[in-house]
């Protein structure tokens, strides 16, 4: 009965996130009462362990809590407003360096499967880029196309487009090839241009590893996105939230971890929405069926 | 050669080069006739497989001329001359039944309403037509070949090219299909190129064996194979049937003794 399956399928992935979640906060809770109450870690602590005390690690309800309140004194706005609002303009920005890198990520494949030449010759280059660490890189291109008079959209997406292309390239270039000799040779016996054996043939099989890649890039966008945030002077973003924060973390501590669980959470809900699109996009592959 | 299908003479076909180069096939000279069907049996090695490869210009072979309905193997191939099924059955698994045996039609630029109707006809041929609009890993492995051939079919060749399209399959579901593929000659008219390992397979389906024998790959043998059309399921009962397993199974061991 796969049907009954598949309905109950979304309930029980919700509820094991729910008891993951609920293991999590009360490890975290636990550790702190161990932290305090005994003196079991006195040993480690500020060594190997993490400090428990309430500036290292604020109280989970402490941190729920900070959401619901103005981050600064006599202000109107809930720090959680605050952080969706930035999460959708920092969203923005991501979405459209995803959209970039995936599609020169593409590509860049394509051109790759036919050519090993070109392969060998860039794949070096490539594999470099991503090396090279994004601290380094982002400021530069911020100055660039601050000199080019860009607007400031401009650097932000093209950092996460760079942190998008190579999850994409790598893996589509893989699928492309994924066809087994037969096929091409099915191809070929048909008469097939070589343009029409790559989009009826080797782009399909590519989709599932293509999907594979835009999860991993969805998350690598908002990344890519929120550093580049912060060479740039946005202040609308998640990035200069984190900033913020972190200069005030003595004083409160909870804002900032509040801040880094909503840019998580930003990469969940973007790696869910490919998620959601594969499923919309791909034709249902083999399952078992009982 | 007016009636001739596909001609091969003097071909060869070495693999790699020097002293690492691997002789597939040696000399090897064969007519088909329009209308025949000619097995192609040998151990592996023998460069069966090679050598259909090379009629249906997937491989050019080393040496030697062949030419398929009076053309060369590259324009047959661009003319769609032929249609050829792997001992894998190939679909895509993305695309429904009705949507694989169209991909040829489709890569031809033929008009949708055409390929669709063409698609049905072809899938009323392997009485699949109730399944056009499974996916392919909803069918049996007999199936899938059953759409496999279907799809060969769709450009009305004259002329079929099969690599052990049966080998997969479980002895029972192959004898079906080989019934089912006696219908399909009978019906169609179609020239068919059959590469297998099976003694009886090949006597079975065949009107003419060539036996095949390794290293170099070379013909053996070639052996008629007179029994009355049409093959029917008391056709491997008879007496005949048996003798000619026995010729064609002597032929495979005298060539297996030449050292």
């Amino acid at each position: 009965m796969p049907e009954k399956v598949s309905q109950r399928r979304p309930l029980r992935v919700v509820s094991g996130v729910v008891v993951i979640l609920i293991s999590l906060l009360a490890a975290w809770e636990l550790y702190k009462i161990v932290g305090e109450q005994t003196t079991l870690l006195n040993f480690c602590k500020g060594k190997f362990c993490a400090r428990s005390d309430d500036r290292s690690m604020p109280h989970v309800w402490k941190i729920f809590q900070t959401l619901l309140e103005p981050p600064r004194r006599g202000g109107e706005e809930s720090l959680l407003s605050l952080l969706l609002a930035a999460a959708w303009f920092t969203w923005r920005e991501a979405l459209a360096g995803f959209l970039v890198g995936t599609l020169g990520g593409f590509f860049l494949a394509v051109a790759f499967s036919r050519s090993a030449l070109l392969e060998r010759g860039l794949m070096p280059f490539v594999v470099g880029s991503q090396t090279v660490p994004l601290l380094a890189i982002a400021p530069m291109v911020v100055i660039w196309s601050g000199q080019a008079g860009l607007p400031t959209i401009i650097p932000v997406a093209a950092i996460a487009a760079y942190l998008t292309f190579f999850p994409v390239t790598i893996n589509t270039l893989r699928g492309l090839r994924s066809p087994e000799a037969n096929a091409a040779e099915l191809m070929k016996s048909f008469a097939a241009s070589p343009r029409q054996t790559l989009w009826k043939l080797q782009v399909p099989a590519a989709l599932p590893y293509l999907f594979t890649a835009l999860r991993i890039a969805a998350a690598a966008s908002v990344v890519g996105a929120i550093v580049a945030e912060l060479p740039t002077g946005i202040q609308d973003g998640l990035g200069r939230i984190l900033l913020t924060f972190n200069q005030y973390f003595i004083t409160g501590p909870e804002r900032l971890f509040a801040s880094v669980v909503g840019s998580a959470l930003l990469g969940i809900v973007f790696v869910s929405l490919v998620a959601i699109l594969e499923k919309v996009v791909l034709p249902p592959k083999r399952r078992v069926v009982v | 050669m007016a009636g001739s299908a596909v001609s091969v003479q003097g071909v060869s076909k070495t693999f790699g080069s020097g002293a690492d180069g691997v002789q597939a096939l040696s000399a090897i000279d064969l007519v088909v006739d329009a209308g025949e069907f000619v097995s192609l049996l040998g151990p592996s090695g023998c460069g069966k497989s090679t050598l259909l490869r090379i009629v249906g210009d997937l491989l050019a072979p080393t040496s030697g001329s062949v030419t398929v309905n009076g053309k060369s193997p590259a324009q047959a191939r661009l003319d769609r001359d032929y249609g050829m099924v792997f001992q894998a059955p190939t679909l895509l698994e993305w695309r429904k039944v009705a949507r694989n045996v169209q991909l040829p039609l489709e890569v031809m630029g033929m008009d949708r309403a055409e390929q669709e109707r063409r698609g049905r006809e072809m899938l009323e041929l392997v009485e699949l037509q109730q399944f056009a609009d499974h996916y392919p890993w909803q069918l049996s492995g007999g199936m899938q070949q059953r759409v496999a051939i279907a799809r060969a079919l769709a450009f009305r060749p004259g002329l079929l090219l099969m690599d052990e399209p049966f080998g997969a399959l479980d002895e029972m579901t192959r004898e079906r299909m080989q019934m089912e593929l006696m219908q399909i000659w009978r019906q169609t008219g179609t020239t068919v190129v059959f590469v297998t390992h099976s003694i009886p397979e090949a006597v079975f389906l065949s009107t003419r064996v060539v036996v095949m024998s390794p290293r170099p790959g070379r013909i053996a043998g070639v052996v008629e194979v007179d029994l009355a059309q049409p093959r029917v399921f008391e056709t491997r009962e008879a007496s005949q049937y048996f003798a000619k397993l026995n010729v064609v199974r002597e032929l495979l061991r005298g060539s297996e003794a030449v050292p």
